[in-house]
């Protein structure tokens, strides 16, 4: 049934349908309402769950870890501040192989205390070992967050669907909520690989000599590497269900490209009449959107990418003394690969800035009429 | 000779890897003896995080989760909150910190839990100082020890925090003191603990340390319960934050207690003084308490 929803309750809908058994979260503008619709199922009855209130971010991730471990479907929301506040635990959870959910909505860090959109924070948690999602809509918010659980309980490890603050996390549009029954033929309940239990004793978490830590570094990265195998295949069980896929990356005009522009979240919606405009002024431009960035669609980028004269990376983000981390990591990926395109990378849109039609039709023509990228990073839109 | 009455089940295996003498090994052997089977234990960083044993082996016949160093309070409400949705309403959740995961670091997840009344039994085995990495000062370290980070004239001057009191101000259904000098007593507080479900439950289980206090190891035991007859740790317990119960009337002068401990042994005459009137006056403090219940 399609329901007129805000982004926060896409993430909240799909957590009560996916039976979750066991959240935690402390709250941070713009997560909160998310946890807020969450609340008032546990406490109508709509859910059979427990939220366990926290007194911090921290905590939040830990008692999620703990129930976990203890074999109950879980999941926490944060942003920014609350994600930073959690980074230990992201190393924990994903080294004790958990199969948690998280909602992270993009929020910039303070200081200058700043609520609104960009994505460094979940940026600066790409070696914490989580497979992470960026959601362009409400629907593929809901979508996203139904398939995180197959795909987490499949290779035993953690994900983050990451959403826009306020763009997508408090804009309402249509998202098509199944029937519970639908949602139980795609999900089943959680059948954890690990469970602690007093008749069959065994200890988690513990020391690892360095006779046995390299092999467990090892075997996340071998379950990394089969997730985008294992993600296709839960995306053509959905869609065979529910009529809707979205891939690792989506091409939009892709094919006679000479520049592709590469964009994440919401801005992908907005880069896409950008190049519908451009296109019929003639413009050989396409896009390629990126959804999933952990594990890295390597081989997708060298295949999307690889052969075409420019790209073009628009980055909400920067890591300081470098460059915009989108545009790093493709870089990284097609440095490799014989005769690959200059990466042209672009850094807009922090701290809830704007990324109008305008600003990505400049990086477009910059692009274009550039033989060769003036710096790592362009900054577009900054102010005199 | 008195013939103690300790149950004679065993959830500890020999061949763990703490310090001889290691008074927190003691504490979680008769621990477990009051407890059971039924328990998993959640363990955040501290001594028995290597006592537990590495990967794959295990000191203990009970599941343990090892957990972050701040996180104990959290991951044991988390797992006992995964235990509820499974419907096991037999396990106990137990989580085993140390002082510094307990007064310090995790202080904040402790009192998230205890103000939440989460259904787990949270012990602190309390060794006075960062053990478990060579013996630093934590919030827990009495007045005038010597660690590696308050060495020389250095030693510390700043009192103890006192954890029971801060969890009685939560209110908590049950917070006692034991120690491991006095087994009987403390698996009678570890049942009791047990038996009391639906809230939090605090113990605070004074646990000596041979290594960090320069002591023979010989006389971990003997120094712990002098810690008790000198009224330097007392016995009592705490029924919903104000219903108090003396356990046991300690006579002994502090100089018994401090001067066979090599941590002490710089302080002079009037430093132990010092520490004498701390005490008294801490005693007089917890007897008050005592008096204020019989009065109610």
């Amino acid at each position: 049934m399609k329901k007129v929803l805000e982004g926060s309750h896409a993430v909240s809908e799909a957590v009560r349908l996916a039976k979750v058994q066991v959240m935690s979260a402390y709250p941070i503008t713009p997560q909160t309402h998310i946890v807020e619709a969450l609340s008032e199922y546990c406490t109508d009855g709509t859910m059979a769950a427990r939220f366990l209130l926290v007194e911090s971010e921290h905590s939040a991730m830990a008692a999620v870890i703990g129930a976990s471990s203890g074999g109950a479907r879980t999941f926490t929301a944060t942003s920014s501040q609350g994600l930073a506040l959690m980074h230990e635990l992201l190393h924990w959870a994903s080294a004790a192989r958990l199969p948690i959910i998280m909602a992270e909505v993009n929020r910039a860090l303070a200081p200058g205390w700043n609520i609104w959109m960009d994505q460094t924070d979940s940026l600066a948690q790409r070696d914490t070992g989580w497979i992470q999602l960026y959601c362009e809509d409400g629907q593929d918010v809901f979508d996203t967050t139904l398939q995180a659980y197959r795909l987490a309980e499949a290779v035993n490890l953690p994900v983050m669907v990451v959403l826009d603050a306020f763009f997508l996390s408090h804009t309402f549009e249509p998202v098509d909520v199944p029937d519970q029954d639908l949602v139980d033929r795609f999900l089943p309940p959680f059948s954890p690989r690990i469970e602690l239990n007093t008749s069959d004793p065994f200890a988690l978490g513990q020391m690892a000599p360095p006779t046995v830590y390299m092999e467990m570094r090892h075997d996340i990265q071998k379950a990394m590497e089969q997730v985008p195998e294992i993600f296709s295949k839960v995306e053509q069980e959905f869609a065979a269900i529910f009529g809707r896929s979205y891939g690792p990356v989506e091409r939009v005009h892709c094919d006679d490209a000479q520049v592709i522009m590469v964009v994440t979240g919401t801005a992908a919606s907005t880069c896409r009449k950008v190049i519908s405009d451009l296109r019929s002024q003639g413009e050989k431009v396409g896009m390629l959107k990126l959804k999933m960035f952990r594990p890295f669609p390597t081989d997708l980028i060298r295949e999307n990418l690889g052969s075409v004269q420019k790209v073009a990376v628009v980055d909400r983000n920067f890591s300081f003394g470098a460059s915009g981390i989108f545009a790093q990591e493709i870089r990284a990926a097609l440095c490799n690969r014989n005769g690959h395109p200059p990466v042209f990378g672009y850094i807009t849109g922090l701290g809830g800035r704007d990324v109008t039609p305008e600003i990505l039709a400049e990086i477009y023509w910059k692009t274009k009429n550039s033989a060769f990228p003036e710096n790592e990073s362009v900054w577009v839109g900054l102010n005199e | 000779m008195t013939q103690l009455n300790i149950p004679d089940s065993e959830y500890m295996y020999s061949g763990h890897v703490g310090c001889p003498g290691c008074g927190a090994a003691i504490a979680m052997k008769f621990a477990l003896k009051a407890l059971g089977e039924k328990t998993i234990m959640v363990i955040p960083a501290c001594c028995w995080g290597v006592i537990a044993g590495p990967y794959p082996q295990s000191s203990l016949k009970v599941p343990i989760l090892q957990t972050a160093f701040a996180t104990a309070g959290a991951a044991a409400s988390g797992l006992k909150a995964a235990l509820d949705m499974k419907g096991d309403t037999e396990t106990t959740v137990v989580a085993w910190a140390g002082d510094g995961g307990t007064f310090d670091i995790g202080i904040q997840a402790l009192s998230g839990a205890v103000e939440r009344n989460e259904d787990f039994i949270y012990v602190c085995y309390d060794n006075e100082a960062y053990m478990n990495t060579g013996v630093q000062r934590s919030s827990a370290t009495p007045f005038g020890a010597r660690t590696t980070t308050t060495p020389g004239k250095g030693w510390k001057k700043n009192r103890k925090k006192n954890m029971v009191e801060i969890l009685a101000a939560h209110r908590i259904p049950y917070a006692a003191t034991a120690n491991i000098a006095f087994p009987e007593d403390l698996i009678q507080k570890f049942v009791k603990a047990r038996q009391m479900k639906g809230g939090t439950r605090f113990l605070h289980v004074f646990a000596s340390c041979p290594t960090g206090w320069r002591i023979p190891s010989e006389m971990s035991v003997k120094i712990a319960r002098l810690a008790v007859q000198s009224n330097i740790f007392p016995l009592y317990e705490v029924k919903d934050g104000i219903d108090y119960t003396l356990n046991y009337k300690g006579d002994r002068p502090v100089m018994d207690y401090l001067k066979i401990q090599g941590r002490f042994k710089h302080l002079n005459h009037k430093d132990i003084e010092q520490i004498q009137s701390m005490v008294d006056e801490d005693w007089k403090l917890l007897l008050r308490k005592m008096n204020h219940n019989q009065r109610g």
